[in-house]
């Protein structure tokens, strides 16, 4: 991770020695320069925040999607079709824009930018996280469910213990790359106006008319969230895999 | 009074099955299948592949459910309501071809966490309870381990412990060897014979014959979804009924 950042810096580097770019503008070292630098950096809180809140809604609910889907009853099954294939065919930007401007108007709510978003993001997500629920149970060996009837585990008590820590360990992956792509589509929430790291960016290039140089910084915002998110997850892989070693 | 209720413990048995069938599709499975297993009853079934024996067993604890006829565990039918659910529960244990033990908990948490959450022991003392199994199948120091960690016949013999924490009446074997390597086979078969002698009602789907010979008070043998012998070991062995008995037994039986 440290290797890709510095071959990053590096290249940034080479570039930002040619006479077009003007880092002046995001120079820690000048006034001017330092605070615009904090301004861009602030964006992190919204866009983290609003990212982990998605995902642990958009997890839950792609869960409560998942489980009908697997059931034996048709309606049940159903239900989970439809809610996957039309949840699944809403482009996130225009989820993002109905819910903040159509569903308050049909209930006749207000809704904040943040919950507008978190709500947009979650729902957009949880069709996906419900396929990858669905593939990880669905790859669960048979037996496991047949030993858990023999010790009178009750259908709550298998998934909860046999099942879904199983599952879970081989969606890791899938969901790890669920949480690279929140952080990523949470750039969208910046139409409407939220603050954060994207709708910064834009913000200042307004001001400072320096896109080139801003936006890479924002790029590289993006890239450090997403190295740490990856290694947080390789992490977690790897704690949870120490049942599966060999002698 | 005594004497009618001691009769009446021994002789009414402890699983009855009556013109039992079971379809897969339009396979028959199970054939209007009947037996009675008395308590203690050691039973061994065997037969040709696809002749229904783990069918028969899978039916008794739900496993499968039957289309026709009745089966009934201590008196209870079952018929997928939650009293035989209960009853299924309560009375049978189940050791697999394919062991199925939990490869995420560690061996001792492969035992109690039937117990406990059933609610029938605390944590405590269903750790005891596992440790004391482990020892019954000679494996306490394996305890802390994972199922990966340990071999085939180890990981079967755990599966036998898990079984007997749920202190089941009635213990059903399907092919509990056909999985294992040649020299694993003996230390989970001596787990069985000894598991026997203690008196526990067992159904047993198996080929080994050594073992049949050594425990099974009835010797059953499949064919077609069909019972098409069922006697004891002395006259099973020597002077079966059935011509497709005879052949098959000539057919596993070693040279």
């Amino acid at each position: 991770m440290i290797r890709i950042l510095l071959a990053g810096s590096l290249c940034l580097l080479i570039a930002g020695c040619s006479s077009d770019w003007g880092w002046y503008v995001v120079n820690p070292a000048t006034k001017k320069g330092m605070t615009n630098l904090q301004f861009l950096l602030s964006g992190f809180y919204f866009t983290v925040l609003l990212s982990v809140t998605a995902i642990v809604i958009s997890v839950v609910l792609g869960l409560l999607v998942a489980l009908p889907g697997l059931s034996s009853r048709k309606g049940l099954r159903r239900f989970n079709r439809v809610y996957v294939e039309l949840v699944r065919a809403v482009p996130i930007l225009v989820m993002i824009l109905w819910v903040y401007y159509g569903l308050p108007q049909l209930l006749g709510i207000t809704i904040t930018v943040f919950w507008a978003g978190v709500i947009a993001l979650a729902l957009s997500d949880s069709a996906f996280e419900a396929e990858i629920f669905r593939a990880g149970i669905q790859s669960i060996d048979k037996g496991q469910y047949e030993a858990s009837h023999t010790v009178a585990l009750s259908y709550t008590d298998t998934m909860r213990f046999i099942i879904l820590p199983q599952a879970i360990r081989r969606i890791l992956p899938a969901l790890g790359n669920q949480l690279v792509y929140m952080l990523k589509m949470s750039s969208l929430v910046s139409v409407i106006g939220m603050q954060e790291l994207t709708r910064k960016a834009n913000e200042l290039v307004v001001t400072e008319y320096r896109p080139l140089e801003i936006y890479t910084v924002l790029l590289l915002e993006y890239l450090v969230l997403i190295l740490i998110v990856s290694a947080g997850v390789r992490w977690l892989e790897r704690r949870l895999q120490t049942d599966q070693r060999n002698r | 009074m005594v004497q009618q209720s001691d009769l009446k413990a021994t002789d009414s048995p402890i699983i009855q099955m009556r013109s039992v069938s079971k379809f897969f599709g339009t396979f028959q499975a199970l054939n209007e299948v009947s037996i009675d297993i008395g308590l203690g009853e050691r039973v061994v079934v065997c037969g040709p592949s696809g002749s229904g024996k783990s069918t028969l067993i899978r039916c008794i604890n739900q496993l499968e459910k039957h289309d026709s006829g009745t089966i009934s565990i201590d008196g209870t039918a079952i018929d997928g309501s939650k009293a035989s659910l209960n009853t299924v529960h309560a009375n049978v244990g189940m050791v697999f071809q394919q062991f199925n033990l939990f490869p995420h908990l560690t061996v001792l948490e492969n035992l109690t966490l039937g117990p406990v959450r059933a609610g029938r022991l605390s944590k405590t003392e269903a750790n005891d309870i596992a440790i004391r199994y482990l020892e019954r199948v000679r494996i306490p120091e394996q305890a802390d381990k994972y199922p990966a960690q340990l071999s085939g016949g180890q990981q079967q013999r755990v599966a036998i412990a898990r079984s007997l924490c749920m202190e089941p009446n009635i213990m059903l074997f399907d092919e509990p060897t056909s999985a294992l390597d040649p020299e694993m086979i003996n230390e989970v078969l001596d787990v069985m014979v000894e598991l026997a002698e203690s008196g526990m009602t067992m159904i047993c789907v198996t080929h080994e014959m050594g073992f049949a010979r050594r425990v099974a008070d009835k010797m059953v043998f499949m064919d077609h979804g069909k019972i098409v012998e069922m006697s004891d070991k002395e006259k099973f062995f020597k002077a079966p009924d059935s011509e497709r008995c005879r052949e098959f037994l000539q057919q596993i039986l070693p040279h």
